[in-house]
């Protein structure tokens, strides 16, 4: 493993990543702080339905006289943690089967990657609509439908890695210590893996927001919470005379998820450094 | 799956396609047969998983299942619902149901739409054209406009068009498709006034022949371009990354060597060899677009199997759901399967076995 500081260093080197990650903890601080900064409640009619821009409200209001502004940081809490929380899960999921898969091989291989295999052909995002339609959309339903659809990349990678880690010297001078099997795959391959595996997780949070905006934009989300999908969704009836109460939320999800791939590309330069592509 | 790397031993695949006999030209056709039918036969286990996943989704549901197959609002009757509890055998053991559910399944008994009225294959059938319509004309632009892209930008590495094209393939990767289409609708259709804004014909226009077509052409430009925006990202970094791999191998210093124009040596000779990653990644993604398909068919009001997910949605239509989901996915395999047919035309060195 690198330290902080050579991590840095091959980090910062990557200007888009730096930008990305400066984005980022914006929206976070945002996110985390909403209530303090902006004490708006963003189901409140607070004004004039469908005012403009730099009027009385900073991003005006939407069908409803509420306040846009307010929306946005509001919904950059359950948009993060959505991301965050359906990639935790997808990951952990995703490990236990490319980790089992990877390092016993054979019929387990098989069975766990027959089962990948077809997560990864079917129309993913209607899986995940199906999900969230018969079990009522819900913050639960939304995370779990996500990660459903989310986990095969990671199984995928993680068995690859577990592939060509598992007949490696260090591996065999562990088994033939008499270490037991959850132990070396836990201890000693996982962590080695990890490089790969935190790329690639990365990269899937800023998926998981992009479906989450489309769920809640067709109406699947959560009734109780305002999102930037939803926003998206609510403002498409009125597309013809207000197009920036469809456009200002949208363009908060392209950078709040243009951020987080560019973290990504930033994490997969300063994690594995010998794959960097020119 | 090949990697470019492997072009290098044996030389450029259009190079070998030359030295192929008769004969083996027969092997590999009735190699490639036997690999169709014997992909056919993987559908089997698909639909199985399909239907087992639909029959879990139904009974984990709250509600009877009767309820659930029915739509939860109260279009069918009584008597309907007491039917259906009937015909699935819901007061029998659960594995008989499960039984029962699989065999309808496997003969492509869909069931009845209650909202609609109507039977649910009748329903998918219908609307599938529109959906193959737009779903190849989305890959054909992601994957021919990402390839034009990708090569563009690697033969001219390192300058601002570069630049250019690796900046905007990230802001593509980032756009949510549904915003996008609506900005698209909002640019071309309600300010430039250049394009429909929804539909797949001009309402009542009465047209017909090459009229048609061009009408329907005017209509998909739109929603196969939101559609391809996040997948023309991805195979716009892919194209490019393989490209730049493909100029170090042999064969491109001899083509150079041979003082072939750059120009020949990036499309004819380059290009061709890194383009297989490219094919397999869109083939694998056929899935997505079929996904994709409910935003945009929703957003351009594109009659396909998209648009009736969202009505299907909004009249919480379950078994309309489950029915769509499951032909769907059997398309997909289908789809897939063409694809690795394709390969084996585009290198002949990928044998069927």
């Amino acid at each position: 493993m690198i330290g902080w500081m050579e991590f840095w260093r091959l980090y910062r080197k990557n200007y888009g990543a730096v930008g990305g990650l400066f984005v980022l903890i914006a929206i976070v601080l945002v996110a985390v702080f909403a209530p303090v900064i902006y004490p708006v409640d963003p189901f409140e009619m607070v004004g004039r339905p469908i005012s403009e821009p730099f009027g009385d409200f900073l991003l005006g209001t939407d069908v409803l006289g509420r306040d846009i502004l307010a929306g946005l940081i509001h919904g950059a809490r359950v948009s993060l943690m959505i991301g965050i929380v359906a990639t935790l899960c997808a990951t952990l999921v995703g490990v236990v089967f490319g980790a089992l898969a990877g390092y016993y091989g054979g019929h387990i291989d098989d069975v766990l990657m027959r089962i990948t295999e077809f997560f990864l052909t079917i129309p993913s995002f209607m899986l995940a609509i199906l999900l969230v339609a018969i079990f009522s959309p819900s913050i639960t339903t939304i995370v779990i439908a996500i990660a459903a659809v989310s986990w095969p990349s990671v199984a995928r990678l993680t068995r690859a890695e577990f592939l060509t880690l598992r007949d490696r010297e260090f591996v065999l001078a562990y088994r033939a210590m008499g270490m037991p099997d959850w132990q070396i795959i836990l201890g000693h391959i996982l962590p080695n893996a990890m490089p790969s595996i935190v790329v690639v997780s990365s990269l899937m949070v800023a998926t998981a927001i992009l479906t989450e905006s489309g769920l809640s934009f067709l109406g699947l989300g959560d009734p109780n919470l305002s999102t930037w999908g939803h926003m998206v969704g609510v403002a498409r009836g009125v597309l013809r005379t207000a197009w920036w109460m469809t456009a200002i939320p949208g363009l908060t999800i392209l950078i709040a998820v243009l951020a987080i791939n560019l973290i990504g590309e930033g994490l997969n330069d300063a994690m594995n450094p010998h794959l960097k592509v020119r | 799956m090949l990697s470019p790397t492997d072009f290098c031993a044996s030389g450029p695949a259009f190079l070998r396609r030359n030295r192929k006999n008769a004969e083996g030209t027969a092997i590999m056709r009735s190699q490639r047969f036997t690999f169709a039918s014997r992909r056919l036969l993987q559908l089997i286990p698909v639909v199985l998983a399909i239907a087992s996943f639909n029959f879990i989704l139904i009974h984990l549901a709250p509600g009877d299942a009767a309820d659930v197959i029915a739509g939860q609002s109260g279009y069918a009757t009584l008597e309907d619902i007491e039917g259906l509890r009937q015909e699935f055998g819901l007061d029998k053991p659960l594995y008989q149901q499960y039984l029962i559910y699989v065999g309808k399944v496997l003969t492509f008994d869909l069931g009845f739409s209650w909202v609609q009225k109507t039977a649910v294959l009748t329903l998918i059938l219908e609307r599938l054209p529109a959906t193959l319509i737009l779903v190849f004309s989305a890959v054909a632009m992601a994957v021919g406009l990402g390839i034009v892209l990708g090569v563009v930008s690697a033969t001219r590495r390192g300058t601002w068009t570069d630049t250019m094209v690796t900046v905007g393939a990230l802001l593509f990767y980032a756009t949510p498709a549904f915003w996008f289409g609506l900005m698209l609708i909002v640019f071309f259709s309600l300010k430039l006034d250049l394009l429909p804004s929804g539909g797949m014909l001009t309402i009542a226009s009465g047209k017909t022949g090459f009229a048609y077509v061009a009408d329907v052409a005017q209509h998909l430009i739109l929603p196969s371009l939101t559609m391809a925006l996040y997948y023309l990202a991805i195979y716009t970094r892919l194209m490019r990354a393989s490209m730049l791999e493909v100029y170090n191998l042999d064969f491109v210093r001899t083509a150079r060597a041979k003082g072939l124009s750059e120009r020949t040596v990036a499309w004819r000779h380059a290009a061709r060899n890194a383009l297989l990653p490219v094919v397999t990644i869109a083939g694998l993604q056929i899935g997505h677009f079929m996904g994709g398909s409910v935003l945009v068919e929703t957003i351009f009001g594109w009659p396909g199997l998209g648009r009736l997910v969202f009505d299907a949605l909004l009249q919480r239509d379950a078994n309309l759901l489950m029915g769509i989901f499951l032909i769907s996915s059997v398309l997909v395999v289908l789809i897939n399967l063409l694809a690795d047919l394709i390969y084996g035309l585009l290198d002949p060195r990928i044998t069927h076995k």
